[in-house]
C-alpha cells in the first residue's frame, strides 16, 4: 500500500484489514498445506520414497540391472553372491535383474488397471449418485452383479479364452476393480449434490454432464485419491496372486508372482527365489497403503 | 417507476405445483397468478412453508419431485412449461437468472470465483477464455468488488460474506438476463452488509435493464426496494399491490399481523408488538375455508370463513386480496367484523 496517501489507506483498511485476519488461517496455497500435514507422517514419507524409487528403479531398470531379464549365465540356482546380488534361477538367470525388471511389469499392470478401474467407478458412482432413482438402483444392482463374482474365477476364465497376457491381467482387475471406487464416489455424489453451488449451477443453467464432472467431482476428489492409492498396491498384490496361479503373464516376463511361483519348488534349498521377488511385493504393496493413509490424513484434517 | 410500464416479462397463470409424498397431496403453490414487468421488483413475502421458494423455483423448473398440477408460466408471451430440459437451460441463467439465499455455500469452492463468472459466460456465450475472464473481472466491478482482477483468481473462502454475495450476484447477471430471481439475498448476511447489497441489486437492476423478483420474509428489505408485493400463505396469495398499498393500506388480516408483529423505530414505550398465534397449517390438510382462519382474530368460525372458499379479487384497482371481509377493511386500519360469540 506504499503507492497510497495515508489518509485513503486508512479508510480501506478497515474492510481489507477483517479480509486478511479471516483469510490468514488458510492463506497458504491448498497444495502446501497438503505437503505440510503429509510431511508429518513418516511412515508415508518412507513409503512416498520407496515409490518413487521404485518408479525411478522402473524407468532406469537397463542401467540398474548388470543382466537382461530372460539373460541365462552359467550359473544355476546360485545362491547370492557379489556377482548376483540376489542369486540366480534354476535356469541360471539373474534375480536382481529379474526383480528390477519385474518393477516395470508390476506398475505397469497397476497404474493401467488402477486409470481402468477408476474410470468404469467414476463414471458409473457419479450417474448412480447423482441422477438417484432408478438410475441408482440399476447401477448398484449391477455393482452387485459384479462383486459376487470372484475375480479369479473370472481371471481364469479369461485367461482361458484369450491367453495368457499381461493386457488380459490388467482387464480382468480393471473390470473388477471399479466397484469399490463406484460406492464411494457414489456417496460422495449423493451428499454434494444437495449442495447450494450445485443448485445455483443448474439455476443458472449449466448442464449436467459440467455439473457432475466439473462442479461435483472435483469436490469429491479426495477419498478417491486415496481409494485410487491404495487400489494400486492391492492390484500389484492381485496380480501377484494371479501371477502364482498361472493365470497372469508367461515365463519370459518377469513379473514377482510369477517368479515366486517358479521358486516354490525349491524352498527348502534356494529360498532366495522366493525370498526376494516375495519381499518385492510385500514392500511395494506397503509403501501404496502407507502413502494412501498419509494421504487421506493429509487430505481431511478434520478426520485427525 | 410507475407499475406495469415496462415490457412485460413474466406472466403467471393460476399456477399449482405439488408434491406427492407419502403422507399425501402437498399442494405446495394454489392457483397463483402474478406479472412482472422489466424494470420493477416484485416482492413475495411469506413464512417459511409459504410457498415463495417453490413458485420462484418452478419458474425455473428446478424442483425436483414435483408437479405443476396446472396454469402456465408465460416467459415473453411463450409458455415455459411446454419446454424440454434442454430448452429450459437457455433460459435459466441467460434469460433468468437466480441469485441464492447462501453465499456461503452458493459458490463452487474448487474454483476460483472469476472462473466460476467465466464458465458462466462461456456457456451461455461463444467467447474466448480470455474475453470470458476478462467479463468476470468488469462483472466483479460492476457489483462493487475492489480490485476485481485480483479478487477473480480467488477463491471463495478467501472472499468475506458480503463480497462473496455481490460475486453470486456478479455470476448471476454475466449474461445481462432479463430477470433475476433473489432467493432470500440477504437473510444469512450482516445487517450492514445487507444494506449494500441490495443497493447493488438495484443498481444492477437498471445498469442491465432487468427485472427483479425478490422472495424474502424480511418486510424492512421490501419496504426498502420494492414496487410490488405479493403476500402468500399456505401457498396461496392472500394479498397483492403496491408497497404503499400493502404496508399502509393492509386488506387481509394476515398482512395486518404481519405488519404488527414488526417492531417499530417510531412506536411509542407502550406499543406492544402483536404476535399472529399459532404457526402455519399443513399442507396436506389444508383448513377448510380460508387457509388463515384458525389463526385470524376477525375470522367468522363457524360461518363463512371456516366453509366458503376464498376468492383472490381485486378490491381497489390493482391492489388484491383473498380476504371475506376485504371490503371492510377500506378506510380504516382495523376491520369492522364482530366476531359472532
Amino acid at each position: 500500500m506504499s503507492d497510497q496517501t495515508p489518509g485513503f489507506a486508512a479508510a480501506r483498511t478497515v474492510d481489507q484489514m477483517v479480509d486478511d485476519v479471516l483469510a490468514a488461517p488458510e492463506a497458504p496455497p491448498y497444495l502446501i498445506d497438503v505437503w505440510r500435514r503429509f510431511k508429518k507422517n513418516r511412515l508415508a514419507v518412507i513409503g512416498l520414497i520407496f515409490i518413487l524409487g521404485l518408479v525411478l528403479v522402473a524407468i532406469f531398470a537397463p542401467l540398474i540391472a548388470p543382466y537382461g531379464p530372460s539373460e541365462r549365465t552359467d550359473v544355476f540356482r546360485g545362491s547370492p553372491s557379489g556377482d548376483h546380488l540376489f542369486g540366480t534361477d534354476i535356469i541360471g538367470r539373474d534375480v536382481f535383474s529379474r526383480v528390477v525388471y519385474g518393477a516395470r511389469v508390476s506398475l505397469r499392470i497397476s497404474i493401467a488397471t488402477t486409470i481402468i478401474a477408476m474410470g468404469i467407478g467414476v463414471l458409473v458412482g457419479a450417474m448412480a449418485g447423482f441422477f438417484g432413482g432408478f438410475t441408482d438402483g440399476l447401477m448398484m444392482r449391477i455393482t452387485d452383479v459384479f462383486l459376487a463374482i470372484p475375480y479369479i474365477v473370472l481371471a481364469v476364465a479369461i485367461a482361458t479364452v484369450f491367453g495368457r497376457s499381461e493386457n488380459g491381467i490388467i482387464l480382468v482387475l480393471g473390470l473388477t476393480g471399479w466397484l469399490g471406487v463406484s460406492r464411494i464416489v457414489r456417496s460422495s455424489f449423493l451428499s454434494l449434490k444437495e449442495l447450494e453451488y450445485v443448485e445455483a449451477a443448474q439455476a443458472l443453467g449449466f448442464s449436467r454432464t459440467r455439473i457432475m464432472f466439473r462442479h461435483i467431482l472435483p469436490n469429491a476428489l479426495q477419498p478417491i485419491i486415496v481409494y485410487g492409492t491404495i487400489l494400486i498396491g492391492s492390484v500389484i498384490l492381485a496380480e501377484a496372486a494371479l501371477s502364482f496361479l498361472g493365470v497372469g503373464p508367461q515365463d519370459p516376463t518377469p513379473a514377482w508372482g510369477l517368479m515366486v511361483s517358479q521358486g516354490k519348488g525349491d524352498l527348502a534349498n534356494a529360498f532366495h527365489l522366493v525370498l526376494f521377488p516375495g519381499l518385492a511385493i510385500a514392500l511395494t504393496v506397503l509403501a501404496f497403503v502407507l502413502v494412501g493413509d498419509g494421504l487421506r490424513d493429509a487430505l481431511d484434517p478434520k478426520l485427525k | 417507476m410507475t407499475i406495469g410500464s415496462g415490457e412485460l416479462l413474466l406472466s403467471v397463470r393460476d399456477l399449482s405445483v405439488v408434491f406427492d409424498t407419502d403422507d399425501g397431496l402437498v399442494r405446495a403453490v394454489d392457483a397463483v397468478s402474478f406479472d412482472i414487468h422489466r424494470g420493477e421488483v416484485f416482492s413475495v413475502v411469506g413464512e417459511s412453508g409459504s410457498g415463495k421458494s417453490v413458485t420462484a423455483m418452478s419458474i425455473l423448473q428446478l424442483i425436483p419431485d414435483s408437479r405443476v398440477a396446472g396454469g402456465e408460466i408465460l416467459w415473453k408471451g411463450a409458455d415455459l412449461l411446454q419446454r424440454t430440459e434442454d430448452q429450459m437451460r437457455s433460459v435459466r441463467g441467460a434469460e433468468i437468472a437466480m441469485i441464492f439465499q447462501d453465499p456461503l455455500t452458493a459458490l463452487n469452492p474448487v474454483h476460483t470465483v472469476g472462473r466460476q463468472i467465466a464458465e458462466m459466460a462461456r456457456i451461455h456465450e461463444t467467447i474466448t477464455k480470455k474475453q470470458a475472464f476478462n467479463r468476470s473481472v468488469e462483472m466483479l466491478d460492476l457489483v462493487g468488488i475492489p480490485e476485481p482482477d485480483k479478487r477473480a483468481s480467488m477463491y471463495p473462502h478467501e472472499f468475506s460474506g458480503g463480497m462473496r454475495q455481490r460475486a453470486v450476484i456478479a455470476m448471476a447477471i454475466t449474461c445481462k438476463p432479463s430477470l433475476l430471481i433473489a432467493d432470500e439475498p440477504t437473510t444469512a448476511l450482516d445487517v450492514t452488509v445487507q444494506a449494500q447489497v441490495l443497493e447493488v441489486l438495484l443498481e444492477i437492476k437498471d445498469e442491465i435493464d432487468s427485472a427483479i423478483m425478490l422472495i424474502t420474509h424480511d418486510l424492512g428489505v421490501v419496504a426498502g426496494i420494492s414496487d410490488q408485493v405479493m403476500v402468500m400463505y399456505a401457498g396461496q396469495q392472500v394479498e397483492q399491490g403496491t408497497v404503499d398499498d400493502v404496508f399502509y393500506r393492509p386488506m387481509h388480516p394476515y398482512t395486518l399481523g404481519l405488519l404488527e408483529s414488526l417492531p417499530r423505530l417510531d412506536a411509542t414505550d407502550d406499543t406492544e408488538l402483536v404476535p399472529i398465534p399459532g404457526s402455519p397449517p399443513s399442507l396436506i390438510n389444508r383448513p377448510s375455508g380460508c387457509p388463515f382462519h384458525p389463526r385470524c382474530r376477525h375470522a367468522q368460525a363457524p360461518g363463512r370463513c371456516d366453509t366458503e372458499a376464498t376468492e383472490f379479487r381485486s378490491i381497489a384497482g390493482a391492489h388484491f386480496s383473498a380476504c371475506h371481509f376485504a371490503e371492510q377493511f377500506i378506510g380504516g386500519s382495523t376491520p369492522a367484523i364482530e366476531t359472532p360469540s
